[in-house]
């Protein structure tokens, strides 16, 4: 079997009294979608802060690519590989469309401490953030300050940044929320193929998107992973059924 | 040419022009007061780019000013009086040319800004202010207790600097001097805020987090900002010995903190001239104002107080509208 890109073992976090991550084991392999389900509160966000080496877990140890990455913080981990989006939006809203790939280019080529040549002058960084920003559909709106975008433009340039780090392993945490029908069946699309250029971890709430897209499922509830397996595995799961999806239903 | 860059050049050209017109006249005073206001730009220059590019509210930019100052004044007076600065392990003369007193001061400022952003960017927001505040409090006590270069008196340059080729006594040469400082420090901030540095520490400024997640650590970045923008500072102050022939420890106090940050919030935070406009205007308020009423001040804080309310932009944003990114 192959190594697993992403290995979580034994993860625990407790905010006070409440249990966010309580003994979370978790593999991404490579070339998967891992969708990550679970009602509002569950911990979902928390266990990817924890990944993305944002807030320190309790107890447990993550290993990227087969290194433990447990101590590293946040700029190390994105530096091995890890892209994240973020649930809320979080692009920089004074730049333009092409200036927020740039960076996340220049963050990945180490092209940071650069201080005479003009930016948007290095085709080191404008080719391949132009090229990321074509994937996702957003090429006409290059140009355009993020702040101004619609909210689903918004949380398709985060996935453009994803892509510009051409990372090991991409987080997301919910990528379709709040995206329209429309714009959540190509985001579908589009995270469809990307597998293959590195495994997802997603967070989503849209279900018709993760009975699409996930190979696995993981069903997270009061910081536990009560049920792991394949679509129809989870599917048939009385007690997700119960915890989870009957609460979608209803 | 956007209206700020034509704003800007007007700027620019209008400081040289107050110059030379004063120097045509035999107003040496003017020649004077015009090399005052491209000085204090440049300290203000220096403040920007903590301030205005990467958000970074120092209170304390007067140690870095100070410390320039103090660079100049000690080389000048060891070269004054042949007294050798070291001795040991190698001996090494006080010196009089300008170049090697700006190196000096530069370096000397920038690895106290090193030191004080290492410490201060554990914080951020209001504990930076005060960090900074304290951090140059401290150097302001420290140069008042110290005897050996005049403790509270101050320290005297006797003449000015040299710089080859040229009579710095010259008001209209000294000028120059500092005007043409000003313009390279302009230039050099103009193209760090279009590359990739200026990229990454706008971003840090607007969102650190984000920063992070793309592999860049927005404390180093700050920090690298923080010891250019306290290198520009430092040469300033060199300067501003250099101006007076005389440096004391009024340079580090914290009024002075507050004036470098006035120039920069007059003018405009984060605006390539804000430094420029916002130190002229100060400068022509103080003459013309400091004249007529002890409590010129006041104005200065109403004008600030509207500033702040109703033109975020200071006097840049206010003639030239908004910035605009890339
Ligand atoms: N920094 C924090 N301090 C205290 N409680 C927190 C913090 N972050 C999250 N929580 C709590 O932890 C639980 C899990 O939150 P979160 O991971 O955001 O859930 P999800 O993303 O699954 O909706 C929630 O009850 C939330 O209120
Ligand atoms: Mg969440």
């Amino acid at each position: 079997m192959a190594e697993p890109v992403l290995q979580i073992r034994g993860l625990c976090k407790h905010f006070g009294a409440l249990r966010a991550s309580d003994n979370v084991d978790l593999d991404l392999m490579p070339g998967e979608i891992h969708a990550l389900i679970g009602p509002n509160g569950a911990g979902k966000s928390t266990l990817i802060k924890q990944i993305a080496g944002e807030i320190a877990p309790d107890a447990g140890t993550i290993r990227l690519a087969g290194r433990d990455v447990t101590a590293s913080g946040a700029v190390a981990r994105a530096r091995l590989g890890l892209a994240r989006s973020f649930q809320v939006s979080s692009v920089a809203g004074e730049f333009t469309v092409l200036q927020n790939v740039m960076l996340a280019v220049a963050g990945r080529l180490r092209r940071t401490y650069r201080f005479l040549r003009p930016a948007l002058a290095d085709t080191k960084l404008t080719a391949p953030a132009r090229e990321a920003i074509a994937r996702v559909g957003l090429a006409d709106r290059e140009g355009m300050r993020a702040a101004d975008l619609s909210h689903g433009e918004r949380r398709t340039l985060e996935i453009a940044i994803a892509l510009a780090l051409k990372p090991k392993a991409f987080l997301l945490d919910e990528p379709m929320a709040g995206m329209g029908p429309e714009g959540a069946r190509s985001l579908t699309h589009l995270l469809d193929g990307l597998r293959h250029e590195a495994p997802i971890l997603l967070v989503e709430h849209d279900m018709d998107a993760v009975f699409a897209l996930a190979d696995r499922i993981s069903v997270l509830v009061h910081g536990r992973i009560i049920a792991s397996g394949t679509v129809a595995e989870i599917q048939a799961d009385a007690v997700v059924r119960a915890a989870y999806l009957g609460e979608e239903d209803a | 040419m956007t209206r700020e860059t034509a704003l800007n050049a007007l700027l620019g050209l209008g400081l040289l022009a107050v110059a030379l017109t004063a120097h045509a006249a035999g107003w040496t005073f003017t020649v004077t007061l015009a090399t005052k206001v491209a000085i204090l730009a440049l300290a203000g220059a220096g403040l920007n780019i903590a301030l205005g590019f990467g958000g970074l509210v120092s209170f304390g930019h007067a140690a870095f000013f100070g410390i320039g100052g103090y660079a100049a004044g000690i080389l000048a007076s060891h070269a004054m009086f042949y007294e050798p600065l070291v001795t040991w392990p190698v001996e090494i003369e006080g010196t009089r040319a300008m170049p090697v007193i700006w190196l000096v001061a530069m370096a000397a400022s920038g690895l106290a800004a090193l030191a004080i952003g290492a410490l201060s960017l554990r914080t951020r927001g209001v504990f930076f202010i005060m960090i900074t505040l304290a951090f140059a409090q401290m150097i302001f006590y420290f140069a008042i207790s110290w005897p050996a270069y005049g403790g509270e008196d101050g320290l005297s340059l006797g003449v000015r600097n040299t710089f080859a080729g040229l009579n710095t006594l010259d008001p209209l040469s000294f000028f120059a001097i500092c005007y043409t400082l000003l313009m390279i420090v302009l230039g050099l901030t103009a193209l760090l805020r279009c590359s990739a540095f200026g990229l990454a520490l706008d971003g840090a400024r607007q969102n650190a987090e984000r920063l992070k997640s793309l592999g860049i650590d927005p404390t180093r970045v700050l920090l690298t900002a923080f010891c250019l923008s306290g290198m520009v500072t430092g040469l300033s102050g060199a300067l501003y010995a250099d101006l007076n022939r005389f440096v004391s420890p009024a340079m580090l106090s914290w009024q002075t903190s507050g004036e470098i940050m006035v120039f920069v919030i007059l003018g405009g935070v984060g605006r390539l001239f804000g430094p420029l406009a916002g130190a002229a205007l100060y400068i022509v308020l103080e003459h013309n104002l400091g004249g007529v009423s002890e409590h010129w001040q006041f104005l200065l804080g109403l004008l600030l107080l509207l500033v702040v309310l109703f033109a975020r932009g200071g006097l840049i944003g206010l003639v030239a509208g908004e910035r605009r990114h890339g």
